[in-house]
């Protein structure tokens, strides 16, 4: 590939990620002049700083004033497209909020160190990469980066023997889970003589059917990655990790390292495996089904809050695999389910979580669903913002989380799938039934301690933005719907 | 003024979420303000409704639809704010903003905590419903259909009785479990309309242009009829409703009976009939719904004879009652649709009114076991009257409303087959039955219990509570013609598309509408016609 290996404009198609770096690097050294404990939250200053640069740069991208889009560099591994932008942009955001939930909670864990920040940084760039890459070795480095700070961040607490735990399980079995990629990458590249994704689908399209080699190959790489995505059979490590990790951990991993990995698995589903997409699609139906159970069902007998949406998130997964199945069909409206299903999902989840994380006082773990009881006496307007985030991610309308679902379901309509759209509506229903018993909590209990909430301006901003976004996806989604649109459009220029 | 009359709908669905907007600024603390501040938004909601009465009929005379309001919302899926209204939806309208403010004006006393929250809920349930009663969009009607799910579970769930969570939750699942199914039957047109004609379109007069096939038709008229159906509730899905009936407060099971049902029946006159006709038209469909509803009038009656809570039983009597409605319904012919909206009408007067004394009685009793009162009229004369004549009106005496509703409804069945009418008429037998057996050991008798003894007549707020329904119980008994006017066209315009045949045996329409054509803009005959005579005519 490529004779010019190195151009300029190359350099230009990644300054969001050397920006982040470079804050992420300064940071370290900021934080050895700050001798205040006080005057950690510069860390997080500096980190909205670098986040709100990178995220200014990704707009203009978007806009196509800096470079001719769709643009591809480094030899054609790495590619800037809508698609890339879009979960880019998502990523950074989604990065932002985390950091402006951490502060006041890290605080009160007394674990306010700059490497926090720098972690959360370094691994928003793997993830960047993760939207952008094409090549199955950029691909790869990409996810260690963002799965090796993600380790590191899941057990931050070092006094906290959960925290260390999760760590360890989330760090085996993550490691596991890149084996089995690795495998199913390195019989791609036998099978193909490349690591570029354009190359393996051609050479894909040539062997003949039903080939146990590439079948093989197929398989392991989607282990791998449904794995990332925490998809059943292949999650088992996330309540253990949610529950153990530092909720603002917690929120930062159920967000965006999903939609990182959920642009990865469609970066390679739909470009490199494309000429396969009758066998992964009928895996992903399994898996979907099976997810979407799992996740659903367990959910409702949880009691401690971030074990709860570790299983929400699972479920939630199951009906962004829904989408990939439509997508199989070769149906757009799919891929865009997916996009804004992870768009608004996002911020749901993060705005729940930024209640939760109030809920973490001196003394006070805070992360039962009982923790939350009377929380309408006790802080009204916090209960109310609540509400609206689980009627969001139970899907009912007119909240974004609706927005969301109806893309699924309508994708499965015009794919003809049925009987997996009746059976995606109803386990909404079951959803909704454990969402609503943070509900019964909230507005139909006593409160079971009267310690002040944890408040911070950094809560206050993040929730403004989770809420905002939660409610104008779901009035006004006009312009989220074309912005979606536009980020699937290159798989579906083919 | 112009302003007003073009945006009329617009204003009566906005002015409760006005409301709500200016209640979250008063403080809870301010008891009194709140109170009386939520009594005002729910009346000015029924203020701003009322000019509807007076602009209804010279409103464009020869449009199905009026008083339409139309914007583009989500122009890349096809989604309008498209809002219109029929006779149908206008009475049913009409309906919520009198009892949405009667109900909330019965909370005055029986209400003393949360209260903010307690008029929220309101507010926003009130648009809620309005809003499905309105909608010409899909998209927008989903909406608001599942939006009035969250209050009335707050309602039920913070302000309810004993069992309280159990009957929100119940409440709020099953009918969502419908609803979704539903939705999944308009993605089904909606996408097929796509597929044939390469626009998306939520707009529901557009989608009832379109000839859909019959394998199709069938499928959707399911997913509709189960969100449907739990609605109403029809018989194997009504199990929900006595729970939620007997926790909520008083105020939300007027709301409950009086208007949430009534989104059921509205679905399927609206949306099944016209959109589906042939499947709703099929034998096999037809016969399915009018067992159901035949099982649903003798069950709910036998079954609100053997209960012992007042509540309880009038719980079950609207599952009957609502069974006459889709009998009606699916007569498919004018006498059984007309019927049936009116009776939906009634039974929310009638119905409504019933809850709101069970409400007086059980402020003052905490209790509503049948065994614990009797003899009621002598200490309080005042309130046996009112509920003498509520009794009647639900067991549909003749100079009541009930009898109108009902009496065609049987009209219509008996068209069909006087097998129907049979078994509807032993419903209104037992009916008759345990409504008056309710009365007979509630307010007759001697009033033997020292607690019955010191109980205090009613006062006047809860009379001004229950006047107003008395009132229009009369007024639909003793000259129903304007009724049953409002109704005529509409209901001629869905018989039209559902039942052509009905129509051909009269040879003026048959030539001027070939059978199975689309709904016309608007029925050959003006407003009188002899495409229906007016049904109350036959009394």
């Amino acid at each position: 590939m490529g004779t010019t290996f190195f151009q300029r404009a190359d350099y230009v198609a990644i300054t969001p990620e050397v920006v982040l770096a470079l804050f992420g690097l300064g940071i370290l050294l900021i934080d050895f002049l700050i001798e205040e404990k006080r005057d950690k939250y510069l860390n997080a200053v500096t980190a909205l700083i670098g986040l709100a640069m990178a995220f200014v740069q990704l707009l203009r991208f978007w806009r196509g004033t800096l470079l001719p889009m769709p643009y591809s560099g480094f030899g054609g591994t790495l590619v800037l497209d809508s698609f890339a932008i879009y979960f880019q942009s998502l990523i950074v955001v989604a990065t932002a909020v985390v950091v402006l939930i951490s502060a006041k909670y890290l605080e009160i864990e007394e674990a306010h160190f700059g490497e926090y920040y720098a972690l959360l940084l370094f691994s928003a760039v793997g993830m960047m990469f993760m939207a952008s890459g094409r090549d199955l070795i950029v691909l790869f480095i990409a996810l260690e980066l963002m799965a090796l700070c993600e380790y590191v961040l899941t057990g931050f607490l070092r006094g906290d023997r959960r925290s260390n735990e999760a760590a360890m399980k989330f760090f085996l079995l993550g490691a596991f889970s890149s084996g089995l990629l690795l495998y199913g990458m390195s019989l791609l590249y036998g099978l193909s003589g490349s690591t570029n994704l354009a190359v393996i689908a051609e050479r894909l399209a040539d062997r003949p059917a039903g080939d146990p080699l590439s079948w093989m190959a197929m398989t392991t790489l989607l282990a791998g990655l449904f794995f990332k995505v925490a998809a059943v059979p292949f999650h088992q490590w996330t309540p253990d990790a949610y529950e153990g990790a530092p909720t603002s951990i917690t929120a930062f991993i159920s967000v965006a390292p999903k939609a990182a990995s959920f642009a990865i698995l469609l970066r390679i589903l739909m470009a490199g495996l494309w000429p396969m997409r009758e066998d992964w699609k009928l895996l992903t139906i399994g898996v979907a089904v099976a997810t979407m159970t799992l996740g659903n069902l367990a959910a409702i007998t949880q009691t401690n809050i971030k074990r709860f949406f570790g299983y929400s998130t699972i479920s939630h997964v199951g009906y962004l695999l829904l989408g990939l199945i439509a997508a199989a069909d070769g149906n757009p409206e799919g891929l865009t389910a997916i996009a804004i299903y992870l768009l608004v999902y996002t911020f749901m989840n993060l705005g729940a979580f930024a209640v939760i994380i109030m809920m973490r006082r001196q003394n006070l773990i805070g992360d039962e669903i009982d923790d939350l009881s009377g929380l309408m006496t006790r802080a009204p307007g916090l209960a109310i913002l609540m509400l609206i985030f689980l009627l969001s991610l139970a899907g009912i309308p007119p909240t974004a989380g609706f927005i969301g679902k109806y893309f699924i379901f309508l994708s499965l309509i015009q794919t003809q799938h049925y009987v997996l759209a009746v059976v995606a509506v109803l386990y909404a229903v079951v959803a909704l039934y454990y969402y609503f018993r943070i509900v019964v909590a909230m507005f139909m209990k006593n409160p079971l301690d009267s310690v002040p909430l944890a408040t911070s301006t950094g809560l206050s901003v993040a929730l403004g933005v989770t809420l905002t976004l939660t409610l104008v996806v779901g009035v006004y989604p006009q312009p989220f719907i074309l912005f979606a649109r536009e980020a699937v459009r290159p798989f579906f220029s083919f | 003024m112009q302003f007003f009359h073009n945006h009329i709908l617009s204003i009566i669905l906005f002015t409760p979420l006005l409301g709500l907007v200016v209640l979250l600024f008063i403080p809870g603390e301010k008891k009194d303000a709140v109170r009386w501040w939520g009594n005002i938004a729910m009346f000015a909601g029924f203020l701003v409704s009322l000019p509807l009465v007076f602009w209804f009929n010279s409103e464009a005379p020869d449009q199905q639809f009026k008083f339409i309001e139309r914007t583009d919302w989500i122009p890349s899926i096809g989604a309008q704010y498209f809002l219109g209204i029929d006779g149908i939806s206008f009475l049913l309208i009409m309906l919520t903003t009198v009892l949405g403010f009667l109900s909330v004006l019965s909370s005055w006393t029986a209400i003393q905590e949360r209260m903010k929250e307690y008029y929220a809920m309101f507010l926003l349930l009130q648009a809620g419903m309005l809003g499905v009663f309105m909608s010409l969009d899909f998209f927008l009607f989903y909406v608001f259909w599942e939006v009035m799910l969250v209050p009335m579970y707050f309602i039920i769930g913070v302000w309810g009785g004993p069992r309280k969570l159990y009957a929100a939750i119940k409440f709020f699942l099953y009918t969502l479990a419908g609803s979704v199914l539903m939705l999944l039957g308009i993605l089904t047109l909606y996408f097929r309309y796509h597929t044939d004609t390469g626009i998306y379109t939520f707009n529901v007069l557009t989608l009832m242009q379109h000839g859909w096939p019959a394998n199709l038709q069938f499928w959707v008229f399911w997913a509709f009829m189960v969100g449907f159906a739990i609605k109403v509730p029809m018989f194997p899905f009504h199990t929900w409703l006595p729970d939620a009936h007997v926790e909520a407060p008083t105020a939300g099971s007027v709301i409950l009976a009086g208007v949430l049902l009534k989104m059921g029946t509205y679905g399927f006159v609206r949306f099944s009939l016209p959109l589906l006709p042939q499947a709703s038209a099929s034998p096999a469909i037809v016969k399915v719904m009018v067992t159901l509803s035949i099982i649903a009038i003798i069950y709910g009656a036998l079954v609100s004879m053997m209960q012992r809570d007042m509540k309880k039983l009038i719980a079950y009597s609207s599952v009957s009652h609502l069974g006459f409605c889709t009998l009606g319904i699916f007569a498919l012919n004018p006498h059984g649709l007309s019927g049936s909206v009116l009776q939906q009408i009634n039974h929310g007067i009638s119905t409504g009114a019933l809850f709101l004394i069970v409400g007086l009685i059980y402020e003052r009793r905490h209790t509503r076991e049948i065994k614990e009162l009797s003899g009621l009229s002598n200490v309080m004369p005042v309130y046996a009257t009112l509920f003498m004549i509520v009794m009647l009106s639900s067991i549909g005496l003749p100079l009541l409303n009930g009898f109108i509703g009902e009496f065609t409804i049987l009209q219509g069945a008996f068209e069909v087959t006087w097998h129907w009418a049979a078994w509807a008429v032993v419903g209104i037998v037992l009916g008759a039955a345990y409504m008056l057996w309710l009365y007979q050991r509630t307010m007759f008798g001697t009033c033997d219990n020292p607690k019955n003894q010191i109980l205090k007549d009613l006062n006047l707020r809860e009379i001004v509570t229950l006047v107003p329904l008395v009132i229009w119980a009369f007024w639909i008994g003793l000259y129903p013609k304007p009724f049953f006017h409002v109704l005529e066209k509409p209901v001629a315009a869905i018989v039209q598309r559902v039942n052509p045949s009905f129509y051909a045996a009269a040879p003026a329409v048959s030539a001027a509408i070939p059978a199975g054509t689309p709904i016309p803009a608007a029925p050959a005959e003006p407003s009188s016609g002899p495409t229906n005579p007016a049904p109350g005519v036959a009394h």
